[in-house]
């Protein structure tokens, strides 16, 4: 066991993890954070991503261990954030999902692209949410909904 | 899959770090930014006995940017790099290839010292670098060594890196201004690990001028004949497409299908053709 201390949805958190342990396992089964999906377990799905120091990552390729003295944001954090609203909003509108497996991912991850101004067009969004796997939608309405929170939000 | 059970160390320095490595008594293994590893050790294709966590070490985080190179720490991420967050000495090749490389959410956390150490044969920083004609610096127990990049990944997941040393840096000498560039990375779809990956530097101030094919089943693939070629400034499709294909017979070790050779050639044309353009 390794102590470990980590701020997660803005709390500071304290605990004793094995360092086998996956960030992902932490916040769903330490920390009662289920939002956090897991998919392939390999960094393919894209499931799982969350923040860690404010900059997606997969927290099933991350050790809990290695989250000492990190901030972690989850799809329930997000308290203060201008774009997360905005893109539920859309999702909602434009129906971008069926089973919703993917979507607290999905979100973040179109979050980080707004921020970054890599959602400017239909290829960028495509290209930049390569790495979020949807079974069900086949994408086009996730497209529409970041594109249209993008539009939103730089007005 | 869940990783088996394994120790944890995060060193406070290099020094302390070789220590750790070269007294282990267990499979120890340097993690970094693990996007490979914790996969590797999620599917259990990995499991080592401990764990040294690199990532934090200051003395593999910094960036050197001198007249003729740029050396960078191991610990740089692909986003530091995609995002120009440390100097870029190869015109913009560099970010352009971190850009490409996996997805945001892998290039946030994964290091070019950790592409460089596992070196995966169809990565892109291996080939890359051995294009760029950069050094790799190693640490160990009896101190620092420089090698090739070009020498340094000598397989497919194989180096010359010792079981006590860890990569400390890479350093890139600097494109002069009049360089050119050629970068292509054929896979299906955006982020995956490439089918075909080929880089041309046409340097002719520096008189360096490199083709070279990554995925290529094994250590990065110079290309001699289009290499030359590129050079000597030459711009015939005809005599670049003997040269490709000249240079594909020689690697017959690398055991190619047609479907394979054909793609690396395409790439390999295609870059030089960027290059001349």
């Amino acid at each position: 066991m390794t102590a470990i201390r980590l701020r997660v949805n803005g709390a500071a958190v304290a605990d004793d993890v094995p360092p086998r342990l996956s960030l992902a396992d932490f916040l769903r089964e330490r920390r009662n954070l289920t939002g956090t999906h897991l998919g392939c377990e390999h960094g393919v799905c894209g499931a799982c991503t969350v923040l860690v120091d404010n900059e997606p990552a997969r927290s099933c390729l991350m050790l809990a261990v290695a989250c000492d003295d990190r901030a972690v944001e989850t799809i329930e954090g997000f308290a203060d954030d201008p774009i997360i609203p905005a893109l539920r909003r859309k999702f909602h509108q434009h129906h971008a999902l069926q089973c919703g497996y993917c979507t607290p991912a999905m979100l973040i991850t179109a979050r980080d692209l707004i921020r970054r101004e890599r959602a400017g067009s239909e290829g960028e969004i495509r290209d930049g949410l390569a790495g979020n796997i949807c079974r069900c939608t086949g994408y086009t309405n996730i497209v529409t909904a970041i594109a249209e929170a993008a539009k939103e939000l730089a007005t | 899959m869940k990783a088996g059970a394994v120790d944890y160390i995060r060193p406070r320095s290099l020094t302390e770090a070789i220590g750790l490595l070269s007294g282990a008594e267990v499979e120890a293994r340097v993690i970094a930014g693990g996007q490979s590893l914790v996969a590797m050790m999620n599917l259990r294709v990995a499991a080592p006995g401990l764990l040294i966590d690199i990532a934090r070490l200051p003395e593999l985080a910094g960036v050197e940017d001198e007249a003729e190179a740029v050396t960078l720490g191991a610990c740089v991420t692909h986003a530091a790099i995609e995002d120009g967050r440390v100097a870029d000495p190869s015109r913009g090749l560099m970010p352009r290839v971190a850009a490409s490389l996996g997805y945001r959410a892998i290039r946030t956390r994964g290091t070019i010292g950790g592409s460089l150490a596992l070196s995966d044969p169809a990565a892109e920083w291996p080939a890359v670098l051995a294009a760029l004609d950069a050094e790799v610096i190693l640490s160990g127990p009896n101190g620092r060594r420089s090698l090739k990049c070009a020498e340094f990944t000598t397989g497919i997941f194989e180096t010359k890196l010792a079981a006590d040393e860890i990569i400390e840096g890479v350093r890139i000498p600097k494109l002069s201004a009049s360089a050119r560039w050629g970068y292509l990375k054929l896979c299906r779809k955006s982020g995956e690990f490439a089918g075909a990956l080929a880089i041309a530097i046409a340097d002719l101030g520096r008189s360096h001028s490199r083709v070279v094919l990554g995925a290529a089943n094994g250590a990065p693939l110079v290309l001699g004949d289009a290499s030359r070629l590129v050079g000597e400034g030459g711009r015939d499709r005809e005599a670049l497409r003997v040269a490709v294909s000249a240079d594909l017979d020689r690697a017959s070790d690398r055991h190619f299908d047609e479907f394979q050779r054909n793609l690396h050639a395409v790439a390999a044309m295609r870059v030089v053709q960027q290059v001349m353009a």
